[in-house]
Formats: C-alpha cells, sequence, structure tokens
C-alpha cells in the first residue's frame, strides 16, 4: 500500500489475454507489479480482499460471476477504514456503454487493449491514487457509477415484463400451488439457485433467480438493498448504523435483521 | 381492413367501359333497336353490379386479408350481386328511359325475349368481370405475400449474420490474435487460419443454403479451434462424423448456434469449464445430430430453450422439412445440456 510500488490484480478468464495486459501494463507502468492474475469473478473478490490491491482490471465477462458484481460484492466486503481500489473494467464490446462514464472515477479498456489508450487509463489511475494519498476519496463516486452499470444491466430482462408488476408469487408447496400475494411478502431473499420467499408468518422457496424476479416486482414498492436481498419498502420499520458503519433493516412482521449493502445505502436518509 | 377508394373507383371505371362494349356489341347485333336504352341499362345494371359486389365484399370478416369473401360467401356475393345488380339497374334505367323518352314511340315488341336476352348477358358480363376482377385480386394478394416472404428471409439472413459475428466473440478472438502475435507468431498464423475459415464460412452461409455435413463439421471444427485457443484449457471438444454421412447435405451453419450456446451459456459460465460434443449418425431413416455439453446446464440459462439461436434451427428445420424434423433440447442428468436434431434422411 506504499504510493512508491503500487499493486495491481487482474481478472481475466482468457489466460492469453491477461499475459498481454500485464506485458502492455509492464511498458505503460514499469513500477506497478501485478499482485495476483485470476480467472473468475468469485476468485477475484477473494484475492482482492486478501492481497487489498491499489488497482483492479476486471474482465466484464467471467465465468461464475461478471466483472460487475464482483465488484458490486467487493465494495460490500470491502473494510471501511481501507481506501477502495481504482477499478479499471475491461471489455470487448461496450455493450454498457462504458464510454459515458469515462470522466469518473471507474475506467473502462477495450479489448484488443490498444497502447495509447492504455496510456490514458495508466495516467487516469495515477491521478486516482494521488488524490487518495492525499486523503481525498472517491468511493462515493464509485459507488453510484457501480450502480448506474448495475442498473444498466437490468432493463434488458425488463423488457419481458411489460404486462406489469408481479401481483402474485406462485409458490409449489408439495404438490400444490400456493398464491402468495405480492403484498404479503416481507422480503426475497437470494440462496443458491433459489429465492426465498418470506411472508409475516411463512416461509417458502421458489426456483426463480432473484435476477429474472427483480425486473418482473414493482421497484416503487420492492427495494433492493442488496445483493441477495429485495424488501418491501413499506415493511421495513427502522434503519440503524452500527459502529462500523453498517446499516441495518428491523422490519415489521419478523424478527431478523437485514443488512444493507453499501451500493443501496444511499436508498435510507433522513429527510 | 381500410378501403383503398382509388382502387375502387378505378373498379368502377373499368367495368363502365366494360358495360359500354356490350352495349355497342348489342346494339352491333340488333341494329334495329335504339341505341340509347341499351346504353342506359348496360351502365346502370353493370355499375349496380359492381357496387354490390365490390363494395359489400369487405363487409364479410374473411375477407380482410385477401380482400374477398372465402367459400361460400364468396359465391353467394356474386350470385346475389348479380340478381341484385340486374333487379336495380333495371328499374333505375327503366325510369330514367321513361322519363327522358328514350324509348321508341309505339307498342314495346316482345318484352319476354327481350327481357330473357337482357338477363342472359348480364349473367355472363356479370360472371366474367367478377372473374377478371377476382384474378387480378388474387395475384396481387400473392404478389403481396412474396415480398412479404423475401422480407423475412432477409430479415432473417441479417440476423443470422449479426448473431455470428457477435462482437464479443469477434473483438475478443482479435484481441487473442494480437497478444499473440508478439508471443508466438507460429500459433498466431494458426489462429488466423481459423478466424479466416470461420469469416469466410459465417460470410457466405447467408447465401449459400446448404452444404455437406462434412462441409459443417469443418467450419465447427474452426469455430472451436478458435474458442480452444482462447479458453485454453477450460474448453476441450470432440467431432463425430462417420465417413458415410460425410456427403449429406445439410442447410450451412445449423449446427453453429447450437454449439455456440453450449459455450456461451454452458461452458463460459463455469469455472473449471468443461466439454461439447458434437456428434453425427444414422437411425433407421433418419439423420440424428447431437450436441452435448457438460456446462452449467439449462436451468442456470434461460437462453438455451428459447434463445434467437434454437429459434433459429427450429424454423429453419421446419422450413425445410415440416413435421418429418424434429429439435430436442433437454438438460443432461449428470449437469450440461444436449440438444438432437432428427432430419430425414436424403439418399
Amino acid at each position: 500500500m506504499t504510493s512508491s510500488s503500487p499493486c495491481a490484480l487482474i481478472a481475466e478468464d482468457e489466460q492469453l489475454l491477461a499475459r498481454e495486459l500485464q506485458a502492455e501494463l509492464a511498458r505503460a507502468w514499469p513500477q506497478l507489479r501485478i499482485a495476483a492474475t485470476v480467472g473468475d469473478g468469485a476468485s477475484a473478490v477473494a484475492q482482492a480482499l486478501a492481497l487489498k490491491p491499489d488497482v483492479l482490471f476486471f474482465d466484464i465477462r467471467m465465468p461464475g460471476q461478471s466483472g460487475l458484481e464482483a465488484a458490486a460484492e467487493l465494495a460490500d466486503e470491502w473494510p471501511q477504514e481501507e481506501p477502495f481500489p481504482a477499478l479499471v473494467f475491461v471489455t470487448a464490446y461496450d455493450q454498457y456503454a462504458v464510454q459515458a462514464f469515462e470522466t469518473q472515477a471507474v475506467d473502462y479498456l477495450l479489448k484488443p487493449v490498444q497502447p495509447a489508450r492504455l496510456q490514458k487509463t495508466v495516467a487516469k489511475v495515477q491521478d486516482v491514487l494521488a488524490r487518495r494519498a492525499q486523503g481525498g476519496g472517491d468511493f462515493e463516486a464509485t459507488l453510484g457509477q457501480l450502480r448506474n452499470l448495475l442498473g444498466l444491466v437490468a432493463p434488458a430482462a425488463a423488457t419481458t415484463a411489460h404486462e406489469g408488476p408481479l401481483k402474485l408469487i406462485q409458490v409449489s408447496v408439495g404438490n400444490s400451488i400456493r398464491m402468495v400475494p405480492a403484498d404479503e411478502v416481507v422480503y426475497f431473499e437470494a440462496a443458491d439457485k433459489y429465492v426465498r420467499v418470506l411472508t409475516e408468518g411463512h416461509e417458502y422457496l421458489i426456483r426463480t433467480p432473484l435476477k429474472e424476479l427483480l425486473p418482473q416486482l414493482d421497484t416503487q414498492r420492492f427495494w433492493q438493498v442488496h445483493r441477495g436481498t429485495v424488501v418491501r419498502a413499506d415493511a421495513i420499520d427502522s434503519v440503524t448504523r452500527d459502529e462500523a458503519g453498517k446499516l441495518h433493516l428491523q422490519l415489521r412482521g419478523r424478527k431478523e435483521k437485514l443488512a444493507v449493502s453499501r451500493l443501496y445505502a444511499h436508498l435510507f436518509k433522513a429527510m | 381492413m381500410k378501403i383503398d377508394w382509388i382502387a375502387k373507383l378505378q373498379h368502377m371505371l373499368q367495368v363502365m367501359a366494360f358495360c359500354l362494349a356490350i352495349a355497342a356489341i348489342q346494339y352491333g347485333f340488333q341494329p334495329d333497336r335504339p341505341y340509347g336504352p341499351n346504353v342506359v341499362h348496360s351502365l346502370f345494371i353493370g355499375t349496380s353490379i359492381w357496387a354490390i359486389i365490390d363494395l359489400g365484399g369487405p363487409l364479410f370478416p374473411s375477407s380482410a386479408e385477401t380482400g374477398w369473401p372465402k367459400g361460400m360467401a364468396g359465391l353467394a356475393l356474386v350470385v346475389g350481386g348479380i340478381a341484385g345488380g340486374y333487379l336495380v339497374g333495371t328499374t333505375i334505367a327503366d325510369r330514367l328511359c321513361i322519363f327522358y323518352g328514350m324509348y321508341p314511340p309505339g307498342p314495346q315488341e316482345d318484352g319476354g325475349a327481350q327481357t330473357r336476352i337482357s338477363i342472359l348477358i348480364t349473367a355472363l358480363a356479370g360472371i366474367t368481370g367478377t372473374y377478371y376482377f377476382y384474378s387480378v385480386n388474387k395475384s396481387a394478394y400473392l404478389q403481396r405475400k412474396m415480398s412479404e416472404a423475401r422480407r423475412h428471409a432477409n430479415e432473417a439472413r441479417l440476423k443470422l449474420l449479426e448473431t455470428q459475428l457477435e462482437p464479443h466473440m469477434l473483438f475478443n478472438t482479435l484481441a487473442n490474435l494480437r497478444a499473440l502475435i508478439g508471443a508466438d507468431p507460429r500459433q498466431a498464423q494458426v489462429m488466423l487460419d481459423h478466424m479466416i475459415a470461420y469469416l469466410r464460412a459465417t460470410l457466405s452461409a447467408s447465401r449459400t443454403t446448404t452444404h455437406t455435413l462434412q462441409a459443417e463439421f469443418d467450419r465447427l471444427r474452426d469455430y472451436l479451434e478458435l474458442m480452444t485457443i482462447r479458453m485454453g484449457p477450460r474448453l476441450q471438444y470432440s467431432l463425430q462424423l462417420p465417413p458415410e454421412l460425410a456427403q449429406h447435405p445439410v442447410p450451412a451453419l445449423l449446427l453453429q448456434p447450437l454449439v455456440e450456446n453450449s459455450i456461451l451459456h454452458g461452458l463460459e459460465p463455469k469455472v473449471e469449464g468443461g466439454r461439447v460434443n458434437v456428434s453425427a449418425r444414422r437411425e433407421d431413416h433418419q439423420l440424428v445430430l447431437e450436441v452435448m455439453d457438460t456446462g452449467v446446464g439449462p436451468c442456470g440459462s434461460p437462453a438455451g430453450e428459447k434463445g434467437f439461436g434454437m429459434a433459429q434451427v427450429r424454423e429453419r428445420l421446419a422450413a425445410l422439412h415440416g413435421a418429418a424434423a424434429d429439435v430436442d433440447f433437454a438438460a443432461v442428468p449428470q449437469g450440461g445440456a444436449r440438444t438432437i436434431l432428427r432430419l430425414p434422411l436424403q439418399s
């Protein structure tokens, strides 16, 4: 974490491309040390938390977890007292129109990586690191941008939901189907390939992944507060902040508390 | 359906010209009778028949697509139009002729025979005219259908090209090439050769409709080789084509979207990767083509069953073989997905 020798983590599933990026970086930024190279999203999160690099180069399309999802998870897990690494997304095709964010905290690179473009990225990252050394952090800007990027992924799936928001959740219980009104659901929670549906007195499992369920819900009423949690907003009783600065939700009708991800903490502000 | 009034007006003018011709012919055969009443009768009967048939047709719901009522309704319209048009037309024409004094003075000779001739002419002319308009309408309808079908085919071809030249695939491959040129020029050449063959096949597949199974498997090999260079040990593949089936014709790049689905939705999301097996075999009178992968399986990816690639394969097979071909897509119990295509064997 010394400013003299910054280090980076590369997450890229294609080995040739990972090596190529490393080679190009060695030319463009000889002082940069590559702490590790990983090939999937989950390892990227684990390695980033273990190695605490200054710069992250994340491929967007990766097996298991995309670069965007990995960055979102990392933003959540990242210790509050440490500065968040500078984030650079690498992608073969700019389907998220990331150019729109070019001037902001998160940078992007298009594959094949062009040396001149990489030089610009390096300059920008060095600038971010220098400002951070003087105490200026733009973690909030990074969060905002990640939110935007993750939000941009959703509308593609939402096109199927033209029938209006889901009113009933159809749950299979034994060999019958139970119709659970969406109004009775307190929150949804992702669990592996399933989603737990929690009402005041019951708990059900449905097979629709949260990613597919989310666009079908009325977003005015159901808020995503964490990667794996969607809460009915009017079932939230209160929001408390713990010593570590994390937000927790107290619910009406359920005893458990729900953690709010940093990515969604902006939803809860006193008026 | 909306009515094209310009076309209707054109029909009316054509009908009137036809009526004048009939009146002229009739006058030629019976020069002893005055010309005026013939013209008036012919015009009014013809226009009345036109009005009933041409304007009445769109009232039938079944005429919405072709512009002509289906089956018995169409026949009833013609018969009713001719009979009704005759009655209405002669009534009006009679009144007019009497009002303007066009009938020759003196007693009317042999009204019965004249009426029979008149009915005969009306029936013949009505049927001829209707048949003419019916044929014109039908050929216009067919022409419309054909240009529509052509447009669909063009759209499908474009879509096919877009999916095959998927930008992720293209730019990732180029990025790999760029890396290899520095690190391993020999390997870069091999990759470039596969890419050239793949691009050539993709671009010409939008023009040629069928090629041999051997060509199909060669193109799959190019694609899979490209992907192997990119994915490294995460992708293994096998292609099994019995020599006796090598020359059998198949729609060009039929299996390509299936193999692509296997990689994109099966193996790429899986951290440890897996295998793709493509095979062809003969079962009785059927050619069986199978694409199998050991990826994450279809529950994780909704695109497998409903995606564009699968829809396209189904459509192409249905267009070529109808019910004789069959596509079966299912999860493999051990994980992964399997698509089985059955086509009639061609000798």
